[in-house]
């Protein structure tokens, strides 16, 4: 099964473009990166530049309207993920607790959808040879 | 269910959750005070009781991993009093400091290095000793290393819990009589021994990769399964190029686990199947480890790499390739070339062929598998049959090849593929007015 372990920082929705986390932060967070990478389960991290550095799409009627950030009313926004490969939500939740996260920051555990839960026509949509 | 019953089953999933992350090092930790697996193994599960015991009533610990070593460790060292091994042991302990002195510089800067590593790689080593047979090593392996239970393996491999937990029992009484070290083996030993331990974890894999829809669930895992214990075996030896190429290999050939059959369960050839379906993210981590086992080998060039990186380089080839038609042929049978000279066999060499005809046309590779005809070990290998039956297709020899995937459907074990080889048989035509 796969999770993502979605970073949320509070405080980020309002940080500057180029804003970086401080040096002290980023070695443990490295330590934890590593300890995921020699337990095999991890499959890939990112961080992300902050939303005042980016952009949101929203629709309308099928018409797309482009909004640049900071969008004042987000009060949560994604600082970065984690994707593994465990066996349960639960080795998931346990990771994810290891995670030296500080007082301001929250992680929430999604899981990834497989092609193999889809149903049959869906599957086929995605490409799929038929029978 | 009640609120209390609710927050045990959460309490129990979550000790669950933290034994898979840990009873691997738990066990290795313990066999190196103990010096047996199968003891390590009854100390460790002693530990997860106590824990399952105390636990849901404390909470589980800030380091779960440190409280269960501990006690872990507590009832090791009770258990070499009580089995009066402690002075064993103090000779044990005398011999290794003797032969560390011993030793070369280097060996000793590596025995200072990472406890927990170390003890967990000694413990890979033993679990897949070449004393045990390799059904006894997998079994070994996924019960030391994996944290499956008895009836996880049985199922991944299609038997009776029963015989697995047979084949565990006699696999730890194995190692205990042949007196097998708990040690990493050193020198020339030790690149033939990692063999090994390469061996099993790709024997996993392929048990997984095998697997037809309609299976247990529990053997696709098996590529998971196997995944990781090649990415924990990379970064404990971040040397050994063919660790690498072993991890690269497997990251690509899992990438192609979701297109490899139909929607009714029928499997797809690589040729045929939908790329889109192909996991971009394990081909990226397949390319990474591939540079790695190129970075860790004696020359960067594929020339000096192992088989595994090179069947990962060739897998490679085709990860490469968005469409079928744009697959770098030529570059596979350059890879195959080199291949054969360092594992050769009459396998590779058919691979090669197949290569060659994509590449020079079909001519060239009837060739060399017609010199293959004369091979014992490839008279019933049904994928002979069938690679001659395309090629004589493809050369506009329709009669023969008919007879070639008839040869090659009554040679296969496999239903499915029975199915396949028969139908192409029928395809090529031929009916009573010839």
């Amino acid at each position: 099964m796969r999770f993502m372990m979605l970073m949320i920082p509070k405080g980020y929705e309002a940080a500057a473009p180029g804003t970086m986390p401080p040096a002290e932060h980023v070695a443990a967070m490295m330590k934890y990166n590593e300890q995921l990478t020699k337990a095999g389960v991890l499959l890939a991290l990112d961080g992300l530049h902050p939303p005042s550095a980016g952009a949101r799409v929203t629709f309308s009627g099928g018409k797309p309207t482009v909004t640049d950030g900071p969008f004042i009313e987000a009060k949560e926004v994604v600082g970065g993920y984690w994707m593994i490969q465990v066996k349960s939500k639960a080795e998931a939740i346990e990771w994810a607790s290891r995670c030296p996260g500080l007082d301001s920051e929250v992680i929430e555990i999604r899981q990834v959808h497989e092609m193999s839960e889809f149903p049959p026509d869906v599957q086929e949509a995605a490409g799929r040879l038929k029978p | 269910m009640t609120a209390t019953d609710t927050h045990q089953t959460d309490i129990h999933k979550s000790i669950d959750a933290v034994w898979r992350i840990e009873s691997a090092r738990i066990i290795a930790g313990l066999a190196r005070i103990v010096r047996d697996v199968g003891i390590a193994e009854e100390l460790a599960q002693d530990s997860l009781v106590a824990a399952l015991q105390q636990w849901p009533e404390s909470g589980i610990p800030n380091n779960p991993g440190a409280w269960l070593m501990a006690t872990g460790k507590h009832r090791a060292i009770d258990y070499l009093r009580r089995n009066k091994r402690l002075e064993q042991k103090h000779e044990i302990i005398g011999r290794e400091l003797e032969e560390r002195q011993d030793a070369a510089a280097e060996e000793i800067e590596n025995a200072m290095d990472d406890d927990v590593g170390d003890d967990l790689l000694r413990l890979i080593f033993t679990a897949c000793h070449p004393v045990l047979s390799a059904e006894a090593r997998a079994a070994l392996t996924l019960r030391l290393l994996g944290g499956l239970t008895t009836d996880e393996i049985a199922r991944a491999f299609l038997t009776r819990e029963a015989t697995i937990a047979q084949r565990i029992v006699r696999a730890k009484r194995t190692l205990a009589e042949a007196e097998v070290p708990f040690e990493v083996p050193r020198g020339a030993e030790f690149t033939a021994r990692l063999s090994s331990v390469l061996g099993v974890i790709y024997l996993i894999f392929n048990e997984g990769y095998t697997a037809t829809a309609g299976d247990d669930w529990m053997r696709p895992e098996l590529c998971h399964d196997a995944l990781r214990l090649g990415r924990i075996l990379a970064e404990l030896t971040p040397n050994e190029s063919e660790v690498h190429g072993l991890v690269a290999l497997m990251e690509i050939q899992a990438s192609r686990l979701g297109a490899r059959a139909g929607a009714s369960g029928e499997p797809i050839l690589l040729f045929d199947q939908n790329r889109a379906l192909w996991d971009h993210l394990l081909i990226h981590r397949g390319f990474t480890a591939l540079a790695r086992a190129q970075r860790t080998a004696e020359s960067p060039f594929l020339q000096s790499v192992g088989p595994y990186a090179l069947q990962a380089a060739i897998a490679a080839c085709h990860a490469r390739a968005h469409t079928a038609a744009e697959t770098d042929w030529a570059r596979i049978v350059e890879l195959y070339g080199m291949l054969a000279e360092v594992a050769p066999s009459p396998i590779v060499e058919l691979n090669r062929a197949v290569a060659v005809g994509m590449a020079s046309g079909p001519q060239a590779a009837l060739e060399i598998v017609d010199e293959l005809r004369e091979e014992p070990a490839m008279q019933n290998y049904h994928l002979l049959w069938s690679v001659r039956g395309d090629l004589l297709v493809k050369l506009g020899r329709n009669e023969e090849a008919r007879g070639e995937f008839e040869r090659a459907g009554s040679l296969t074990e496999n239903a499915r593929e029975r199915e396949l080889m028969l139908a192409r048989a029928y395809n090529c035509g031929g009916d009573a007015n010839d």
